[in-house]
């Protein structure tokens, strides 16, 4: 086991798109372990994407289960991850261990499906909602080579929350 | 003497402002960090950081006949440059309702009583001449957490004025 270095932007190898992963074998495990480690090791934890440590597979993974009142689908090692649906939209701030100290807005879906493989090789099929699903659109982003920084929204935007008329 | 410098920028706005000022700068080797412009009340602000081993007196003289041209005030003033260290704020408080004298004294006391320490204030007039409406939202941290807020905020502000305290739940991924 060992803790990453995380690719930090303006490392353009961040805006390059991932390829699928094509056979799940001890070193692609071993290399999510340390995927796992570096996440937990950094300033928020609650996920990562392989291309931040420079391995430019199409591996996630989001756990964003020790935050209080968050619903969560506990660990999640997304393997080839694709998303199926997304519902509603809400701006939310974020930040990325891949461009340190800044912070911004940025529009993501509220609840998404979405299916990947997991470590077994096995089709799994999630619903997302939150903070949890915020998580996930951020770190699929960068298998796409896309920052949060393609997304900011201005901090006027938004002021208020949109009421939902029947 | 700092390196850096706190330029603020006033005038009626017109299109080509930043362009022209940070062009000088630019080409008299100084560099931009952080700035806010804004417009208020159609007005054009801004404050812009300018790192620079000029003085205040060379750097004035430089951007001068711009300014005036211009119609603009300007101000320079050392600074000290605090970079990379940006706090991340935790709460958001936005206050709106008809425009009533003395809101943002009251809420700002209230909230500075509270602890709550402002990192970014916006506001704004809406509505009409007649019944304008007034709209703030400001961002920090609650350090005594967000119900000692609410309840401070709610205490100081008149029927008729909405406040809201969320958090800001900033995801680092």
């Amino acid at each position: 086991m060992a803790i990453l270095d995380i690719l930090k932007y303006p490392d353009e190898r961040l805006k390059q798109e991932s390829v699928e992963v094509e056979k799940i074998d001890d070193d692609l495990k071993a290399f999510i372990a340390d995927l796992e480690e570096t996440m937990r090791a950094g300033p928020g934890g609650v996920g990562i994407a392989s291309p931040q440590v420079g391995r430019f597979i199409r591996v996630v993974i989001v756990d964003v289960s020790a935050k209080p009142k968050t619903k969560n689908n506990g660990c999640m090692i997304l393997i080839n991850p694709e998303i199926n649906t997304w519902e509603g939209m809400k701006k939310g701030r974020e930040g990325c261990m891949s461009v340190p100290d800044y912070t911004g807005n940025v529009i993501r879906a509220e609840k998404i499906t979405m299916t990947a493989l997991n470590l077994a090789g096995e089709t799994v099929d999630y619903t997302c909602e939150g903070y949890e699903a915020r998580a996930v659109q951020h770190e699929m982003d960068h298998l796409d080579g896309k920052l949060f920084l393609d997304r900011l929204v201005s901090r006027r935007t938004d002021l208020f929350r949109r009421k939902v008329y029947k | 003497m700092s390196e850096w410098k706190m330029l603020t920028l006033v005038g009626k706005d017109k299109p080509g402002i930043v362009a022209k000022i940070t062009t000088i700068l630019y080409d008299a080797g100084a560099q931009m960090g952080e700035a806010s412009m804004m417009r208020l009340g159609g007005n054009f602000t801004i404050m812009l950081m300018v790192k620079s081993d000029q003085t205040i007196e060379q750097l004035s003289d430089l951007i001068k006949p711009v300014v005036e041209q211009l119609s603009l005030t300007f101000h320079f003033q050392e600074i000290e440059a605090d970079l990379f260290h940006h706090e991340i704020p935790d709460t958001c408080v936005t206050v709106y309702g008809a425009d009533r004298p003395g809101i943002v004294a009251k809420v700002t006391t209230a909230l500075a009583d509270a602890g709550f320490n402002i990192m970014d204030l916006d506001s704004d007039m809406a509505g009409t001449e007649e019944d304008s409406i007034y709209i703030m939202q400001i961002e920090g941290n609650a350090t005594q957490g967000q119900d000692v807020i609410e309840q401070a905020v709610k205490a100081v502000v008149n029927d008729g004025i909405h406040v809201e305290i969320s958090s800001i739940d900033t995801l680092i991924g």
